[in-house]
């Protein structure tokens, strides 16, 4: 299979250390720990990991959304974008005001779909207008010129009727039809990064796979960039290049797609893949990882995962782990990958399983 | 499944429409017909726009049904409800919706939000009783006692719709509908919550009719699945007939997509399509062909038999 290419001359997107936490009337929230992580051109990354590990907190971050009792407390998020008339230009996400976000870059560079559609739909106005809406604000063009593109993209997204759903609200549609209106929106101005917040988890697995189909379809025409944020694995396996693991407010495993799916090395991982259901084989329990994930109010003394993880060292209780490079692309926030810790398998279970899809996919 | 048994619920040629202009009318749900036992999991499976929302929505009686009847434990809910018909209705029936955030009350602290339909209804004589009840059913869904007090927004989508689920649980319904309830879940939370789910099936006895779009996790949870297509119930049958030996090319076509977590595989993997009116299948046409007791098909008789010379 041919693998993408990360050339470090093709970074649309870096974020270096991002912390982010929320003021609440209880405390302190700190959302975000410590995220590093690159997207390039034309590339496809999946963010995956645990509800309230900060998937949708980052990327809000990137359009100008953040709720406004988050701070950005350190870090960067650098986007290189070329202006129209070919020049290159830096923008430092965590350096502008929202507003400027939401009016410099939103729509026409950085899009995103949501994962809720119906709070990113005005109830109010017909999908029509909210699809013109983004084009006759950011392109001169015509009326008549934008209605006729907005016809265009909900066919494209698979709306059936199109000039039906054209005059309709959102709430006349089903919860499938809205999500692919939101996408329609968010490529009504050829961006340069989709942001696709579970985009597909309304929709289902028929309709999924086309629009899945549809997104890279386009992403191949234009050569934008996309990131995923989804807990559907099989949907990572079919579309992402490149995976990044959150837990508790951090990456814990990231790396090509392969790396990840074939050799997983971080127990949070393991048990993600575990808990995935599996239509070839018969039992009628589904493996859930212990416990719930760690109240980001308190201090997270030593690495986040440990009380949940029978694998545990002691040092995991003192200490966070760092990030370290155990080959290609593949990083993993472990203190199992310490040259000095003990040996621990993969569980048996998940080891099968494994080597089925290797054998399936023929690797080694 | 034992044919004596008395089916809790009873929906029979079951039509919801809409009128969407002076010209224009949806059929949503279109006559259909199935039973849910007493204590079993009901999948209900379809494309989007399919009907399988409006269907719930109908049988808890979100809706006036347009035609048909719904028989739920012994009491006819589809017509005008008397009153006590209708609180054993919203007392021992609930629903989990698909968007948690439009259902929940953005002003009220979650441990309220949960705790509303006990005091709608009086279920409780204390508050003390009450709040024993909100406590336990947080522990259930894996949510703490210090997050009960802050409000939906605080919470990460995940996170809102184990509230949606702590909130209809509370009351110790009878059926549950979960509409696409764990859709928004990641996958270990998932399997925490179907496995919770059949937990509280196995100690209370609840009912669900469990409606999704990922067959992989209905497959998990279902005893029987109903699969739905333009508001039509076009095949219907136990778990293991639906994924052994699917009839309806639209069955088919929805197990294909599952999409299988194997990159390699799966980068490669190209889903069957189906178009109905391609092939000239006509649900309208169409009459229940029974397989077997449980297993049956909306077809012609002609498609029956192209669908099963194979
Ligand atoms: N406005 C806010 N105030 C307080 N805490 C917040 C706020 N927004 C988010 N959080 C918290 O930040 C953490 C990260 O939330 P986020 O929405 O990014 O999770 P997520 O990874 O997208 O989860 P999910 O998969 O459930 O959508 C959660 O613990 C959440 O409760
Ligand atoms: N209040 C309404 N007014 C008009 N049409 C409606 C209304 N509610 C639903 N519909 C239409 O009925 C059909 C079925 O919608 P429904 O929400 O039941 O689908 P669904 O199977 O739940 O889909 P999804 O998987 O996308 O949630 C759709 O065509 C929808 O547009
Ligand atoms: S660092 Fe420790 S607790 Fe964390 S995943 Fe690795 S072994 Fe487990
Ligand atoms: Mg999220
Ligand atoms: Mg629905």
């Amino acid at each position: 299979m041919a693998k993408f290419k990360r050339d470090k001359n093709e970074r649309v997107l870096s974020i270096r250390d991002l912390n982010i936490s929320f003021k609440t009337n209880y405390g302190t929230v700190r959302a975000i720990r410590g995220v590093r992580l690159d997207l390039f051109q034309g590339e496809t990354i999946a963010i995956v990991g645990e509800s309230g590990s900060g998937k949708s907190v980052t990327v809000k971050t990137m359009m100008g959304i953040l709720d406004s009792n988050g701070t950005i407390d350190s870090g960067s998020i650098i986007y290189r974008c070329r202006e129209k008339d070919g020049s290159e230009i830096e923008y430092d996400l965590t350096k502008m005001s929202q507003k400027d976000i939401r009016y410099k870059l939103c729509g026409k560079h950085i899009a995103m779909v949501f994962q809720d559609p119906m709070t990113s739909l005005d109830p109010t106005m017909t999908i029509g207008r909210q699809i013109m809406e983004p084009i006759l604000e950011h392109e001169t063009v015509s009326r008549a010129e934008a209605a006729d593109r907005a016809l265009k993209l909900l066919d494209e997204v698979g709306i059936n009727e199109p000039s039906k759903t054209f005059k309709q609200y959102p709430h006349e549609l089903s919860g499938g039809m809205r999500q692919r209106v939101v996408i329609a929106i968010a490529l009504a101005c050829d961006p340069d990064i989709l942001i696709c917040d579970e985009p597909t988890t309304a929709l289902d697995v028929t309709i999924q796979a086309k629009i899945l189909e549809k997104i890279k379809e386009i992403q191949l025409k234009k050569n934008i960039s996309v990131i995923y944020i989804t807990h559907d694995l099989g949907v990572v396996a079919k579309v992402a290049d490149y995976v990044a693991v959150m837990y508790a407010g951090r990456i814990v495993e990231k790396g090509n797609i392969n790396e990840v799916f074939y050799d997983p090395r971080h127990p949070y991982t393991w048990g993600l893949l575990s808990s995935m259901p599996d239509v070839d084989t018969d039992s009628d329990r589904l493996f859930a990882i212990p416990g719930s994930p760690p109240n980001l109010m308190e201090e997270v003394v030593g690495d986040a995962f440990a009380p949940r993880n029978p694998f545990a060292l002691k040092i995991d209780y003192r200490e966070e782990p760092p990030m370290y490079d155990v080959g290609g692309q593949h990083r993993v926030a472990s203190w199992l990958c310490d040259p000095h810790a003990p040996k621990v398998e993969v569980p048996a279970e998940l080891k099968v399983r494994i080597e089925k899809m290797k054998k399936e996919a023929g690797v080694q | 499944m034992s044919e004596t048994r008395k089916p809790l619920l009873h929906v029979e040629d079951l039509k919801q429409y809409f009128r969407v202009n002076r010209k224009q009318v949806t059929k949503a749900v279109d006559g259909i017909s199935f039973d849910i036992y007493e204590g079993e999991t009901y999948g209900l499976v379809g494309e989007s726009g399919s009907g399988k929302s409006t269907t719930g929505r109908a049988i808890i009686r979100l809706y006036d049904p347009t035609g048909g009847k719904i028989i739920f434990d012994g009491h006819d809910i589809s017509g005008r409800l008397s009153k006590e018909d209708e609180r054993y209705l919203r007392t021992n029936m609930a629903m989990i919706f698909q968007d948690p955030m439009a259902c929940l009350n953005p002003r009220k602290k979650v441990k309220e939000i949960i705790a509303e339909g006990l005091e709608i209804h009086h279920l409780c004589s204390s508050q003390a009783e009450v709040d024993e009840k909100v406590n336990e059913v947080l522990d259930k869904v894996g949510l703490s006692r210090e997050q009960a007090t802050r409000f939906p927004h605080q919470f990460s989508g995940g996170q809102r719709q184990r509230v949606g689920i702590a909130r209809a649980l509370v009351m110790n319904p009878r059926l549950v509908i979960a509409d696409e309830c764990i859709s928004a879940l990641d996958v270990s939370i998932q399997a925490q919550v179907v496995n919770l789910m059949k937990d509280l099936q196995d100690d209370l006895g609840t009912t669900y009719l469990f409606i999704a779009h990922d067959l992989s996790m209905v497959k998990y949870i279902s005893d029987r699945i109903g699969v739905m297509h333009l508001g039509h119930i076009v095949e219907t049958g136990t778990t293991d007939e639906i994924f052994e030996n699917p009839i309806h090319p639209y069955t088919k076509s929805l197990l294909s997509a599952i999409p299988h977590p194997n990159p390699i595989v799966e980068k490669k993997r190209i889903a069957l399509s189906y178009n109905k009116d391609e092939e000239g299948v006509d649900y309208e046409a169409g009459h229940e062909h029974v397989l077997s007791e449980t297993h049956k098909v909306l077809a012609t008789d002609e498609e029956f038999a192209k669908w099963t010379a194979a």
